[in-house]
């Protein structure tokens, strides 16, 4: 290890505002693009089987007509 | 010889494929980019210029690098796409088109964080810093088109030549060093020749570099496969896979 404490560590040799906000926003940019796009495949979904349920009422409501 | 790759352009078989190979790419970045970023913030030798400000660079230089790397992987899927009118390329390309504008942002915003004590300023107009702000805007652009049209064949049609078009802006970026005068230091790590920096530092920095683009592999991967669901809703086993895991 480079540094002698974690205090050490986490001052980053006087550098510690930049260090620390530069690695601070990567990793939080990064986890928000992950969560989003993780979320995504679930939406796509939930849009498609809402689709199904529209076209089955649809189907449905013609057929007791004719 | 290649004509198996050809079955993967199959809806259905390119999902399969994407989410056996889900694992392994997450697995890997997830190993790489903590080794290569513990390694780089509490091993490297601290710089005998710099101090630990430098210690930046052990994101800055991947994602910079990996902000033109998903730009050239765009466009030629974006290529394929346009040219033997394979739906699967085109998606791929608008997999990557977001995960590139968020790298490139990290390239910037690492950038100025880094620039602000060893260059006393966030940002300059020069070469290197602008060119890296015209790709931001060229992933902005793709994304927006793609956007844009209702019918994403067209979309696809749109986003791709706008794709292809910026691939003359990779080459300003790289050799911007070389050819203009520059606040930006020329790069560190060259290929053919030995790298001009300590491989005590080079080497997390490398792991890094492999880690980020396993991670953009990976979540290239996740949007693929939502993008592959949304284009395919009409098919029985789309439809199949929403009624299981779909809630209405």
């Amino acid at each position: 290890m480079q540094f002698d404490s974690i205090a050490d560590f986490f001052n980053m040799g006087g550098y510690a505002f930049y260090v620390w906000l530069a690695y601070g926003v990567t990793f939080s940019s990064l986890s928000i693009l992950i969560i989003v796009s993780a979320k995504r495949k679930k939406k796509v979904l939930t849009e498609i089987s809402k689709k199904m349920v529209r076209e089955e009422r649809l189907k449905n409501n013609r057929s007791n007509k004719s | 010889m290649w004509k198996w790759l050809h079955s993967y352009a199959d809806p259905e078989k390119a999902y399969n494929l994407s989410s056996k190979l889900l694992p392994w790419f997450s697995l890997l970045a997830l190993l790489f980019i903590s080794v290569g970023t513990i390694w780089g913030l509490m091993f490297a030798p601290t710089d005998y210029q710099q101090g630990d400000s430098y210690r930046i660079i052990f994101i800055h230089v991947p994602a910079a690098s990996m902000s033109m790397a998903a730009y050239m992987g765009m466009a030629t899927a974006a290529f394929i796409g346009l040219v033997w009118q394979i739906k699967a390329a085109d998606w791929v390309a608008a997999s990557i088109a977001p995960i590139g504008a968020v790298i490139t942002f990290i390239a910037l915003f690492t950038g100025a964080t880094w620039g602000k004590p060893m260059w006393g300023t966030w940002w300059v107009w020069d070469a290197r810093l602008t060119a890296e702000l015209v790709l931001l805007f060229l992933y902005l652009g793709v994304i927006s088109l793609y956007a844009s049209f209702e019918d994403k064949v067209l979309a696809a049609r749109a986003a791709g030549i706008l794709a292809i078009v910026g691939v003359i802006n990779i080459p300003i970026i790289k050799y911007s060093v070389d050819w203009w005068s520059s606040l930006h230091q020329p790069s560190t790590i060259k290929i053919t020749e030995k790298s001009s920096m300590s491989s005590e530092m080079l080497y997390p920095l490398l792991i890094n570099i492999v880690g980020f683009g396993l991670m953009i592999g990976a979540i290239t991967i996740v949007r693929f496969k939502s993008e592959i669901l949304a284009r395919n809703g009409m098919r029985p086993w789309v439809r199949a896979l929403a009624k299981q895991e779909g809630v209405s």
